[in-house]
């Protein structure tokens, strides 16, 4: 046998060439998609940049969180602002999707596990009917729903007399407009928290160490209301309230709610946000089921047996040891929370996928630049969600003594 | 080794692949059909009829351009485009040609790459709204919601209209058009704004049609027509020349009805031009020399396309106005074919 043979025979070293292949071929055909583009582009006349970001857009865009933080102005505003706008509104309905659906995903799943039939029928059907509608035909549902449930544009049913209202342009209240002092009224909202949360620290020790039990997330509660209050008080009211003003005189087209007062939320806002923790929380309740199921019998039994009422047995004994089953697939939900939010394109309300890819996109053309940016974004949303679960399933996960 | 010559005919493979977006003509010809882009439903342009048949005015510009290539206006295939996906679909070579009530803009024609064949309906942006607002003139409009469709020229338009006149206005933009429709009919806005087409095409599918009314003002020019990629030549011509065989055909008097008299009865030289007894203009296209013949008999002239499914007797009931042949009040001029 010559020694290139054996060379070849030599397990290690054609594991390396073989790699070596995979390797030049991956770039072969990197550099061939990349390369193929350019031609491509090119015969179309089409270059790559993103000098387009400097432009100014043209078109109105509806009135959202994203507009207002954004001061969006048809104009001025360029196509960089309205990717932030997009960015900004995906991330409003995802971050209230996910605190929403996973109340009600935890409510629904210790629910379907509840003695009484009634309590447990109505989340067995809620999951079931939920889990099983396509998500789209729900938006749809929820959209024109709530459309055709409000009174129309010269209506409303008013909430609080004065101070909010909702028809079908949307659900008004009261703006809050920061005057001198309001900076300082923040900063005591977070200090109070702040107590708080070192109270309720020093409370769990002292409860290890003496055993004795302080009352802390009520003390903590009544501080963060009070003690704001107090600031808010003392420092002579720092925010102004701009109310919704309502006409129901004058031309037909100016009675209803009027723009400019007061802050609107749109009726296509509600109805992604319904829809997403609707549908999302059939399927947390779901993987909170699993996970009371997969904590065994015997730490309930243990539980009572030491004399812990069931309210206290679940919150204290089954939810912790749950939640290490619970997370991990729970991170997927938000997951998917975040990226169905693209589906809200077609109601219309102005996310990312709706105005960069959609409208912007139809006025530039830059296909490539412009999905790559707003992929960026999902995987950055994606990625800061994993991350942070990932964290919180490190703290909350079994620990081996 | 047997990985490796699968990693070989692998590259090989990817290599040969890029030459791909060649002529469109000849991808055509090796699929047999033309993949033809076209709205999710806008009646009278494009619009699937009861047993699932794509009509309407653009829908018969694809079925011109299939006859001229193939001699049978029914090879196309049609792909159902939202306002927001149509270019991309184009530039990516999902389909070969759009034929979708397409504004013909500058930025269209040069920053999206792509490129008009010409203009086969002459419109403008107007604006619907329900008669109990007993609005009178688009002016009145001030702080009104708007519905429309989102990634069209309509945006831009209203947005500059409500801009020039100093006006607010809360604008909600959807993808598709039944979604704007049903959200206009829901009370959601004040006006529905679109090409004035459009408006004629989907007032039928409102609850109650007679209880809206279109605002006098247009505020946009909108010329509608045929689009393909940039830099095939070739194919943009076959386009471009398939529309003007249709009108043509028109100014000429040349309908499907008697254009199979004309090639046995004696006929002036442009007729004879045109249907391919003379000269070699097919040949020129790429094509075969009766290629206006097969358009003409098999889809119809201009005017017959546009009776049978934009005119008067039909239910969006367009006036010719604008689109009527140059000899007869309108702007519709083709150049010759000679």
């Amino acid at each position: 046998m010559s020694r290139t043979s054996s060379f070849i025979y030599d397990r290690q070293i054609r594991g390396i060439i073989f790699q070596m292949f995979l390797v030049f071929g991956l770039l072969l055909g990197a550099w061939w998609l990349g390369n193929n583009t350019l031609i491509n582009l090119a015969e179309q006349g089409k270059s790559l940049g993103f000098n387009f970001l400097e432009q100014t857009s043209g078109f109105q865009i509806s009135s959202t969180l994203g507009t207002w933080a954004m001061e969006y102005n048809v104009g001025t505003s360029t196509y960089l602002d309205v990717y932030f706008i997009g960015i900004i509104n995906t991330f409003l309905v995802a971050a209230l999707g996910i605190i929403a659906a996973t109340f009600l995903g935890f409510a629904l799943g210790i629910m379907r596990l509840s003695q009484n039939m009634v309590v447990k029928g109505f989340a067995t059907v809620y999951v079931e009917v939920l889990r099983n509608v396509p998500l789209l035909l729900q938006l749809f549902f929820w959209y024109f729903a709530v459309l055709r449930a409000l009174p129309s544009r010269r209506g409303q049913v008013e909430i609080f007399e004065g101070a909010a209202g909702i028809n079908i342009t949307g659900l008004y209240l009261p703006a809050p407009i920061a005057q001198s002092g309001a900076g300082v009224l923040g900063l005591a909202f977070i200090l109070f928290v702040g107590i708080a949360i070192w109270l309720k620290r020093w409370a769990k020790k002292r409860q290890y160490e003496t055993g004795q039990i302080f009352p802390a997330f009520w003390v903590g509660l009544g501080l963060i209301v009070f003690g704001t209050s107090l600031v808010y008080l003392l420092m002579g009211q720092p925010i102004d309230w701009s109310f919704p003003v309502f006409k129901d005189t004058g031309p037909a087209l100016r009675r209803g709610f009027q723009i400019g007062d007061g802050m609107v939320i749109v009726p296509e806002f509600i109805a992604v946000w319904l829809a997403l923790s609707l549908y999302t929380a059939a399927f947390i309740a779901e993987i909170v089921r699993a996970g009371i199921l997969a904590v065994s019998k015997g730490q309930t039994e243990a539980s009572y047996s030491l004399g812990l009422r069931p309210g206290v047995t679940l919150r204290l004994v089954i939810i912790p040891q749950a939640l290490r089953v619970i997370i991990p697939p729970l991170t997927s939900q938000y997951l998917n929370l975040t990226k169905n939010s693209s589906l809200a394109v077609a109601i219309a309300y102005p996310e990312l996928v709706s105005i960069f890819a959609g409208t912007a996109l139809n006025q530039v053309g830059k296909e490539i630049e412009m999905i790559a940016m707003m992929m960026s974004v999902y995987l950055t949303f994606s990625l800061l969600t994993s991350a942070f679960m990932n964290w919180f399933n490190a703290r909350v996960k079994l620990v081996d003594r | 080794m047997k990985k490796l010559s699968l990693i070989v005919a692998g590259v090989a493979a990817l290599t040969a692949a890029s030459a791909v977006q060649a002529g469109t003509l000849e991808d055509v010809r090796a699929k047999g059909f033309i993949q033809c882009g076209v709205s999710q439903g806008l009646p009278g342009f494009s619009n699937p009829d009861d047993s699932g048949n794509w009509t309407g005015l653009d829908v018969d510009m694809c079925r011109a351009v299939a006859a001229a290539v193939f001699g049978d206006a029914s090879a196309v295939k049609y792909s159902p485009l939202s306002a927001k996906q149509r270019f991309t679909a184009l530039s990516s070579g999902e389909i070969d040609i759009l034929s979708r009530n397409t504004t013909w803009t500058m930025t269209r024609d040069t920053q999206l790459g792509l490129n008009f064949a010409g203009v086969n309906y002459y419109d403008g942006q107007g604006m619907m709204v329900p008669t109990a607002l007993g609005v009178s003139a688009a002016t009145e409009l001030d702080g009104a919601n708007i519905c429309t469709n989102t990634g069209t020229t309509t945006e831009l338009n209203i947005t500059d209209f409500f801009r020039a006149n100093g006006m607010s206005f809360n604008l909600v933009a959807f993808e598709k058009a039944d979604e704007v429709v049903a959200a206009y009919d829901a009370g959601r806005c004040d006006v529905y704004t679109t090409d004035r087409s459009g408006l004629a095409a989907q007032r039928g599918k409102l609850t109650n049609p007679d209880a809206h009314v279109v605002l006098p003002e247009i505020i946009s020019k909108e010329p509608l027509g045929p689009v393909v990629r940039q830099g095939d030549d070739v194919w943009f011509n076959i386009v471009r020349w398939s529309l003007n065989a249709m009108i043509n055909a028109e100014e000429m008097g040349i309908t499907s009805d008697n254009v199979n008299k004309l090639t046995f009865n004696e006929k002036t030289p442009a007729e004879a031009r045109f249907i391919g007894t003379e000269g070699t203009f097919g040949k020129e296209l790429g094509l075969a020399d009766d290629w206006a013949y097969q358009i003409i008999s098999q889809v119809g002239n201009y005017g017959e396309s546009y009776e049978a499914h934009v005119g008067p007797n039909t239910p969006l009931k367009l006036d010719r106005g604008v689109n009527a042949l140059w000899s007869q009040g309108g702007i519709l001029y083709a150049a010759p074919i000679r």
